[in-house]
């Protein structure tokens, strides 16, 4: 009989963790790094690490319910003759047809134009579900180009060209072969059944010079009508966004580390990129130095969850989040209700994330129809738009309550920082000081 | 319709080709200047003379159209063209047919680096020859090039088709030499007579994808 151990007991590598030890049995067995879809799951500073601080005896709050806390945002208002005007500074981010099944991609675009917010296409182009179902649709323009072409361009509200994502900047992508179906294939003009490489560079240009005259030939395409913005994955943040700034962006849209991806190595999402917080900080400076805060608009994301996070977001200067991972989840992604079958992949409801293998139980990450049928893209519309109102009424809770009557009157000086190191990062004091650990220095 | 790019702006002119006036028009285009973006994302069947140098991409997105520049282009000619017909009497610079669905593309003279990187299915004729890297990750389309090709050529190439006459400085990973067969002489032959050139079909060789790096395996890993 084998004697039953107690295993708390026995001590565990703070080095060699379980999942440390999975990973390296699983290369050994495997030969090929890890790659899978949400972002960074190592702890960083994020804006939980913020804390408001309410109306006192010197501010007076807003009664909620009763008097008005204005939430909308215009985006585009530096060149476009058409900026885009949202109800809610909460937009749905870039996710390609193809890491999303056709009903997903319909799902976000009704989600969001329930709510009066804009939505955006991905890598691999725009479908006509997507199209028909977005009130307000941005379309990326990436290095893969796939699906791109200049009938589309035209039907778009909004350009964004995508420079970098926060969960791999510097790194293109690959939509793994099981998950090209007919119709993805024909859209990205390859053949079924193989990998689709995204590049990490974009074909005709390299540096920021050569994207002031791509953009000039966007807006010649679109005959400067609609906004252009410009998206980098969080590094160099501060200088990114002046160089986006310099090339001429209308808006600028800063992905942090802990970005959701559809298909990324492990070793690039947990490694490359800093953080959405201080991103954000970088990114405020950088537009207050040029004079153009608020000229030029700032989109933040990457671990938006919570109306929380939004208005914290907005406090230190964005003009509006955008969020991934979370709508999915909204979707349906993750449910409980999938157990079983997130077993039989060998995960639980809660740790998927799989989005790269196309076995999706919920129908969201896949290209099989089968599974993609399971989508009610009504209803699961409704949930992204639910959750979308969740998130702008919390934050109007909060704007009210540090009395402002726009949420984007929201600033920096409502806040404080629970930690030194988000202090730091947010150049917010720490709560209780009036101490920013290393202020006046620069990047 | 005659625009003079020394008074004229390059908005006004891509306005004039935009806009439903430009089905079946003529367009003169008067000292280009090395502009940038002259005669971009034209959509109607017009006719654009170009009389002079362009800069960064002319002619990109085009659709339809059929524009001829009378001297040399800068980087991104043509780029993610449609349909339509571009053609220049001098030089390319870098990535002329960039991702380019279709249409045909020709260069009289030399194309540099990365020329018909990503192609998407567009014919590219080149009468000179062309530097490193052309045809990279080149998905489907043709790439004719009469002269002699740099380093890298067709690395990592899907289905697209390469024609090279001279010879290559090397060719690129997954790309090999393939059969040129009956039809593919005639496919070509008619090609350059489309484009102009005068060249026996005979005296090419054929290029495409060895098709082993189309789905990840670890034992290719030095390839990667
Ligand atoms: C499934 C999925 C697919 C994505 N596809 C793209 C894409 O095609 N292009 C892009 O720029 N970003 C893409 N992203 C990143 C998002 O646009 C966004 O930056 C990120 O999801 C924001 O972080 P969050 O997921 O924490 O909200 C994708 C993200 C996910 C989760």
């Amino acid at each position: 009989m084998t004697k039953k151990i107690d295993i708390s007991w026995l001590r565990e590598s703070a080095t060699f963790t379980k999942p440390v030890i999975r990973e390296i049995q699983r290369a050994a067995n495997e030969g090929i790094y890890d790659i899978r879809g949400a972002g960074a799951k190592r702890s960083i500073p994020t804006f939980d690490d913020l804390l408001f601080l309410g109306a006192s005896m010197s501010r007076y709050p807003l009664e909620g319910y009763r008097e008005t806390c204005e939430t909308e945002v215009t985006l585009g208002t530096r060149f476009a003759k058409k900026p885009i005007t949202i109800s809610t500074p909460i937009t749905i981010a870039g996710m390609s047809f193809g890491a999303l099944s056709a009903p997903a991609k319909e799902a976000l675009g009704r989600g969001a134009s329930e709510v009066g917010t804009s939505t955006t296409t991905g890598d691999g182009g725009m479908t006509p579900e997507e199209r028909g179902h977005s009130s307000k649709l941005v379309y990326q323009y990436l290095p893969s180009r796939y699906g791109m072409n200049p009938d589309d361009l035209r039907k778009a509200d909004a350009i964004e060209v995508v420079v970098g994502q926060g969960a791999k900047p510097g790194g293109g992508g690959m939509l793994l072969g099981q998950k090209i179906s007919d119709r993805v294939a024909e859209m990205r003009n390859l053949p079924k059944g193989i990998d689709q490489r995204s590049a990490c560079r974009h074909p005709d240009w390299t540096g920021p010079d050569d994207l002031e005259i791509k953009v000039q030939e966007l807006r010649e395409i679109t005959d400067w009508q609609i906004p252009i913005y410009i998206k980098v994955g969080a590094t160099r943040t501060f200088f990114d966004v002046q160089l986006a700034v310099k090339a001429g962006a209308d808006v600028v849209v800063v992905d942090g580390m802990q970005g959701g991806t559809a298909a990324t190595q492990d070793v690039f999402i947990e490694h490359v990129g800093i953080p959405t917080l201080p991103a954000t900080r970088m990114a405020v400076d950088a537009l207050k130095d040029m004079d153009m805060h608020r000229k030029v608009q700032l989109i933040v994301s990457g671990g938006i969850r919570t109306g929380a996070d939004v208005a914290k977001a907005l406090a230190m200067g964005a003009d509006a989040v955008s969020i991934g991972t979370a709508a999915l989840i909204a979707m349906g992604d993750n449910a409980d209700e999938y157990e079983e079958e997130y077993n039989a992949l060998g995960t639980s409801a809660g740790y998927y994330d799989d989005w790269q293998n196309g076995q999706d139980p919920t129908g969201i990450s896949t290209q099989s129809e089968e599974l993609a049928k399971r989508l009610d893209s009504s209803l699961a519309g409704r949930r992204v738009a639910n959750y979308l109102r969740c998130l702008t009424l919390e934050t109007q809770t909060l704007a009210r309550a540090a009395g402002k009557s726009n949420v984007r009157n929201l600033e920096p000086e409502d806040l404080v920082a629970l930690t030194v190191e988000a202090s730091a990062m947010a150049r917010i004091p720490l709560a209780g000081t009036d101490w920013i650990p290393g202020q006046g220095g620069r990047y | 319709m005659e625009f003079d790019l020394q008074d004229a702006g390059v908005r006004e002119l891509n306005q004039a080709l935009h806009a439903d006036t430009a089905a079946n028009a003529q367009f003169s285009v008067l000292h280009p200047g090395g502009k940038h973006n002259v005669a971009t994302g034209a959509i109607h069947e017009s006719t654009v003379d170009i009389q002079g140098h362009v800069g960064y991409y002319c002619a990109g997105m085009n659709q339809n159209a059929t524009i001829n520049v009378q001297g040399n282009a800068g980087p991104g000619l043509a780029e993610n063209m449609m349909s339509g017909r571009v053609e220049v009497q001098g030089n390319a610079s870098q990535y002329c047919g960039a991702t380019a669905h279709g249409g045909l593309l020709i260069v009289h003279g030399d194309a540099a680096a990365r020329c018909g990187i990503s192609m998407k299915g567009v014919d590219i004729v080149i009468g000179g020859s062309i530097g490193h890297m052309s045809a990279f990750m080149a998905q489907s389309g043709r790439l004719v090039i009469c002269g002699d090709a740099g380093d890298s050529l067709g690395d990592s190439i899907y289905e697209a088709q390469i024609f090279l006459r001279g010879s290559a400085a090397s060719l690129g990973t997954d790309c090999v030499e393939k059969e040129m067969t009956e039809q593919h002489q005639k496919e070509l032959a008619a090609l350059l007579q489309q484009a102009g050139l005068d060249y026996d079909a005979a005296s090419f060789r054929r290029y495409g994808s060895a098709r082993q790096l189309y789905n990840f395996n670890i034992d290719n890993v030095s390839a990667y």
